[in-house]
């Protein structure tokens, strides 16, 4: 209930954050919505001795058309990537999936970089930034980069993040169609994470809680190039993929959800069009 | 007008709004100004020998008032001489003694993931957990027993000394004689699963040890219970005990007296002469606070094609945890509640009690009866099925008939009234029966994805069935004419106080907002018996009729002799609240003039109200489903009601406590489950693991009205409080199997998670495909 | 550390740990005990109040990430001992009965009907999923923020 003690910093900038960060090295953590981290420390199963408050840094918070691309600040919440009306019309994927994260609360903290920085595979929003081809801006001491969302989930809350380096944007590629779109997350409750999601956009297929890391159905997305119908490309979701054992589910169930999700996004998708 | 039968808000509820309730973390008091705060090390292992505990390090932190361990119980009352069969043959609600004995802290064993170890003590809330972490116990493991399968085998014994894992046992007759002229007969086992009751208030003890007087603040459904289980293990008179019951936020049988972790505390205020808080986590709560259900059933039913069920017997076996806190209560009251609704000529019911290495089991909201239900109904549906009757028709062809109550049961109960084909046919027009079956078979017959269940559930139960311990009441109406009700009941939501100021209205026509109820106290309210068993309002409420009766009479002698007149003439204008002699109303007396009139200036009843017998409320539940056959997720889209407990006495209550019991009972079907893996380890240890059901999942409920009285107390009522729960699980899972029994489902186990209706589902299909 | 926030409109200064969370300073700081702890898992939603205007867990916000806020709990919602039409509508509607989860359950009705002043039921069914009840089985609950947004909506 109670998290390990730590020392507390809040940072005024992302120099500051980033400052903080190389003098603490391994011992510190980046705090953003805290809705990702703080339950882990509450259940004492992360400890870190220097939390790093970036929740002042509110000129991380912001959605904003590039033209090509939807540049959204790391630090915005769930709660405004879900009601931006720029988002809705251009990349209504994300707006509706960053509402189907937790619930209205969490929604009101957790942010969309907190989120995926985390990289939970059971999370909505990292197989929908892979499902839309994103790309991640991350700022360290050695300057800026761009990571190609392909390369920045590595493995269960691994990303290609340096413990240095502080994820600032996430910039997502105008979607040709934008209407041709489908999340389908299924759960028993809804709180509940998705035992296994499917995030469509035009042939793009992401999939939740399929392996260690977000999904692309490589295999379905290459049927559905090769001319297949969405119901026989769908027969190929669960190719490629580790989906784990748990209380919730067998793997063999897993699988044959991700078979049935992925077939009623893509038939989702078109009748959208 | 009467005020009984009429919608009243609740008095309870301004403060609860604003301020918000006083629940034990809440407490703010002189007393409690300086308390040190209780923080439990529990085992981690679910079957083990404790072979050391180093507390050096724990006890050397700042902040660390003492770490104790079983080592320092020297100052306990010895057990009492025990036979071993926890009294009444095993079958009282109170733990096994003898080699089955629970200890407060572990000894030399511990026995589930959750058992508590040691005890560190820490002037503030957040060292609590630091210093309990650093405390280091050895544990040599033991093979966990895991499931009461298991515990039949024998391999591994939780009490060497004990032989055997099986504590109590009542065997049914196995005569298979009724069955044989049977044309039809069905077996099948059915698991009603562990859950977790889930208060939103956690068990909380706050305990204070001054000269030579114990006070304990206890979140408890009973602060008397409280206060005579702590006089035994703590060997002090109950003059040198008080416990105080504040706020509490919830019970639902697990809140029953003071379990043994808050007895720890109790024991350490005492011992170590500070003032003690302790409030325990969600995931302690969900290892540590009894749990309920948790029995194995095997039924076999026979009965001919014309639909009348012949016989019936249950094999219960109940899983009682690590420790058999209730003996063979539980599952007695299943096997007595065996038969339901239903006058089958054969019933055998027999059941074994058994210990596994898991968290103890106790009452939950039912304890025992939704069991008995949620079976019978489930083998009368697999009954109609194999004979291919409509479920509906089938129950009424076996219902017990008005005419025959007060009924006896093969099991040994003594119905007292029902109209259980009215209930039924009540719920039937109400959900609009015909149609759902015909858009059932639309679905059907167009192969649709996603099916309509439709299920029925007929249901009776028992209520106060300790009516002979009944309940108390003392009503003290003051020379300022206010009024005081000192109830034995224990209110933990169910709204006591608006109910019992309505009844002195009725009877004294003093005006609810001048009567006051309080409770809980045992300062107060010395004799009392408590809130569980659905047990209030038919005994407190009566306790408090009883005892505005004996003031009214009081009163009478009283105004007679202040008005001069005689008795047979002096009356009550309850609309007003005044004396006077009949037909004369200018010379009237107010309730504080003849109460002042009284010797000690206030009219007093002390009374105790007693049932003779219990009371059996009824109902029957329809539940409309949807299950999406290629994923096996179940929707629930109505549920509809009669529960029948007598007279209503405030419909917004009684309507309040049916909705609670039918989302209790919808969470069983559909969705909780407390689960260990194979070493005992439990799995659903969290709120985000452990499936407690929401708003989300739960459509709004159509409840429909049913009164059938009872002689067996004045008010003529029975009780609510559980009848939604056990009405409501079976009609939901029978509703999920008759989604996809055209597919050739006979029967899904709770809870009907998407999987087990997948499974279920292919299973079927591969069967048929052979 | 020293936090400093502004609750139901008073300041509210403490030297307290940097990992105290926000629902202890609330409740044994500032003394205002009607916001519950109901889980260790950000579950139950029993700890719900309104962090500069909207519904949080305050269970999983550090007071130090609160400080130089504006929190909003229970006890701050009546104005001039008037009760908030969302404490009204529970009180009309027997939406309590233990009311452990209530101060939770109020104050994230408040914040769904700020962002959505006329909810379908569906909507506030789902709008309740972080905010756990065992006793009232939601019924009533429900039926209180539908009655709130009603009233609402005639005197807006």
């Amino acid at each position: 209930m109670i998290p390990v003690a730590f020392t507390y910093k809040r940072a005024g900038s992302v120099s500051e954050a980033l400052e903080l960060a190389a003098e603490h090295g391994d011992d510190a953590k980046f705090l953003a919505g805290g809705h990702s981290l703080l339950p882990l420390m509450k259940l004492r199963l992360a400890a870190p001795e220097v939390i790093i408050d970036l929740s002042g840094l509110r000129d991380l918070s912001y959605v904003t058309d590039q033209g090509s691309y939807v540049a959204i600040g790391a630090l915005t919440r769930h709660h405004d990537v879900e009601h931006s009306d720029l988002l809705r019309r251009e990349v209504p994927l994300l707006a509706h999936t960053a509402g189907q994260v937790g619930d209205p609360q969490i929604r009101h903290r957790g942010t969309i970089g907190g989120s995926i920085a985390h990289a939970d595979p059971a999370s909505d929003l990292p197989a929908t930034l892979l499902t839309l081809d994103a790309t991640l801006v991350a700022q360290g001491s050695d300057g800026t980069r761009e990571i190609p969302v392909g390369e920045f989930f590595q493995g269960l809350f691994e990303t290609s993040l340096e413990p240095d380096e502080l994820l600032t944007e996430i910039r997502v590629p105008k979607p040709a169609s934008a209407g041709a779109w489908s999340f389908q997350k299924f759960t028993q409750r809804a709180i509940d994470w998705a035992i296994v999601g499917c995030a469509v956009q035009d042939s793009r297929v992401g999939l939740v809680n399929m392996g260690g890391t977000p999904l692309r159905a490589a295999t379905v997305e290459a049927a559905l190039s090769d001319g297949a119908a969405p119901a026989d490309a769908a027969a190929h979701a669960a190719e490629g993929t580790s989906a784990a054992d748990d209380i919730r589910a067998t793997r063999a169930y897993r699988e044959h959800l991700a078979r049935v999700l992925v077939s009623r996004a893509l038939t989702e998708a078109r009748s959208r069009v | 007008m009467s005020i009984l039968g009429t919608r009243v808000i609740r008095t309870e509820d301004p403060r609860l709004l604003t301020a918000g309730g006083v629940y034990c973390d809440d407490l703010r008091s002189p007393e409690l100004d300086r308390a040190a705060r209780v923080t439990f090390v529990r085992s981690p292992v679910a079957h083990a020998r404790i072979t050391g505990i180093d507390t050096s390090a724990a006890v050397s932190e700042p902040g660390v008032v003492a770490v104790l361990t079983v080592q320092d119980m020297t100052d306990l009352a010895p057990p009492p001489p025990d036979d071993g069969s926890g009294g009444g043959g095993g079958e009282a609600p109170m733990p096994l003694g003898g080699p089955w004995a629970e200890p407060l802290l572990a000894v030399d064993t511990v026995r589930f993931v959750g058992e508590p170890v040691a005890v560190v003590i820490t002037d503030g809330r957040y060292q609590g957990e630091d210093a309990a972490d650093l405390v280091s116990v050895d544990y040599d493991l033991l093979p966990a027993v895991v499931g009461p399968e298991a515990a039949l085998t024998g391999e591994s014994l939780l009490f060497p000394a004990a032989g055997s894992n099986v504590p109590v046992t009542k065997q049914a007759s196995a005569d298979d004689t009724p069955f044989d002229a049977c044309e039809v007969v069905v077996e099948q086992a059915i698991v009603n699963q562990r859950l977790a009751c889930m208060p939103l208030e956690g068990r909380a003890t706050a305990a204070a040890f001054e000269n030579g007087k114990l006070t304990v603040w206890h979140s408890s459904q009973n602060a008397q219970l409280c206060r005579m289980i702590l006089c035994g293990v703590l060997g002090l008179p109950p003059e040198q005990i008080r416990v105080i019951v504040p706020d509490v936020g919830g019970g639902f049988g697990a809140k029953v007296g003071i379990d043994r972790d808050a007895i720890i505390v109790a024991w350490a205020a005492r011992k170590t002469g500070r003032a003690l808080r302790w409030t325990e986590t969600r995931s302690e709560n969900l290892v540590g606070m009894t749990q309920g259900r948790a029995q194995l059933h095997h039924i076999k039913i026979g009965g001919n094609r014309d639909g009348k069920i012949g016989a019936y017997r249950i094999d219960v076996i109940q899983d009682s945890g690590a420790y058999s806190r209730m003996g063979g209560f539980l599952p007695m009251l299943t096997c007595l509640m065996a038969p339901g609704v239903y006058d089958i000529p054969e019933v055998q019911a027999g059941y074994r009690a058994v210990v596994t290495n898991a968290t103890p089991i106790s009452a939950y909201r039912g304890a025992g009866r939704p069991e008995a239900a949620a079976t019978v109904e489930r083998a009368v549906d697999l009954f109609a099925a194999e004979i291919g009757m409509d479920p509906a028709e089938v129950r009424r062809r076996n219902f017990i008939a008005p005419d025959q109550f007060p009924f006896q049961t093969k099991t040994g109960a003594l119905y007292d009234s029902g109209r259980y084909a009215d209930a039924l046919d009540k719920v039937l027009a109400g959900a609009g029966y015909e149609e759902l079956r015909k858009e059932q078979e639309r679905r059907r017959a167009s192969g649709d994805v996603r099916q309509l269940g439709i299920g029925i559930s007929t249901y009776v139960e028992i209520t106060a069935a300790d009516g002979a311990a009944g309940e108390t009441a003392k009503l003290e109406v003051s020379d300022d004419g206010t009024a005081t009700v000192f109830t034995g009941s224990s209110p933990h939501g169910q709204g006591h106080y608006t109910a019992w100021a309505m009844l002195v209205q009725e009877e004294l026509g003093i005006p609810m907002d001048k009567v006051t109820v309080v409770h809980g106290d045992t300062d107060l309210v010395p004799v009392g018996v408590g809130t569980y068993a659905s047990r209030s309002l038919q005994l407190g409420g009566s306790a408090v009729y009883k005892a505005a009766v004996e003031v009214k009479d009081e009163a009478r002698r009283q105004a007679a002799d202040m008005l001069e007149a005689a008795e047979a003439d002096v009356v009550l204008e309850t609309a007003t609240g005044q004396w006077q002699v009949r037909g004369d109303p200018d010379a009237a007396l107010s309730w504080g003039q003849v109460a002042g009139h009284a010797s000690g200036g206030s009219l007093i009843a002390d009374v105790s109200f007693t049932a003779d017998l219990p009371t059996f409320p009824f109902g029957a539940h329809i539940s409309v489903v949807e299950v999406d056959t290629e994923t096996g997720k179940v929707t629930l889209l109505r549920h509809v009601t009669v529960d029948d407990a007598g007279p209503v006495l405030n419909p917004v209550l009684a309507e309040g406590q049916r909705h609670g019991g039918i989302a209790q009972g919808a969470a069983q079907a559909l969705l909780e489950e407390v689960l260990y893996d194979a070493d005992g380890n439990p799995l659903t240890s969290t709120l985000a693991d452990y499936a407690a059901i929401t708003a989300a999942e739960l459509p709004s409920y159509e409840l429909l009205v049913s009164e059938t009285p009872t002689t067996v107390n004045p008010l003529g009522v029975k009780g609510i409080g559980e009848a939604g729960t056990i009405g409501a699980t079976p009609a939901i899972q029978n509703a999920v199997i008759d989604a996809v029994a055209h597919l050739g489902v006979r029967h899904i186990d709770m809870p009907t998670t998407p999987q087990r209706v997948w499974t279920a589902i292919n299973e079927a299909q591969k069967a048929s495909n052979q | 550390m020293k936090v400093d926030l502004t609750v139901n409109g008073k300041d509210v200064t403490a030297d307290v740990e940097d990992r105290m969370l926000l629902v202890h300073f609330l409740r044994d700081e500032a003394n205002l005990t009607a916001t519950n702890v109901g889980c260790d898992t950000t579950s139950c939603g029993a700890c719900t109040v309104l962090l500069d205007g909207e519904s949080v867990k305050s269970c999983t916000v550090l007071a130090a990430q609160a400080s130089g806020h504006e929190v909003t709990t229970l006890e701050g919602l009546a104005r001039d001992g008037e009760m908030h039409p969302v404490q009204r509508a529970f009180h009309n509607e027997h939406g309590l009965q233990c009311g452990f989860c209530t101060p939770g359950m109020v104050m994230a009705i408040v914040s769904l009907l700020k962002e959505n002043p006329h909810p379908t039921e569906d909507q506030v069914r789902q709008g309740l999923e972080g905010n756990l009840c065992r006793c009232t089985g939601y019924h009533n609950i429900v039926r209180a923020a539908l009655a709130a947004a009603d009233e609402e909506k005639v005197t807006a």
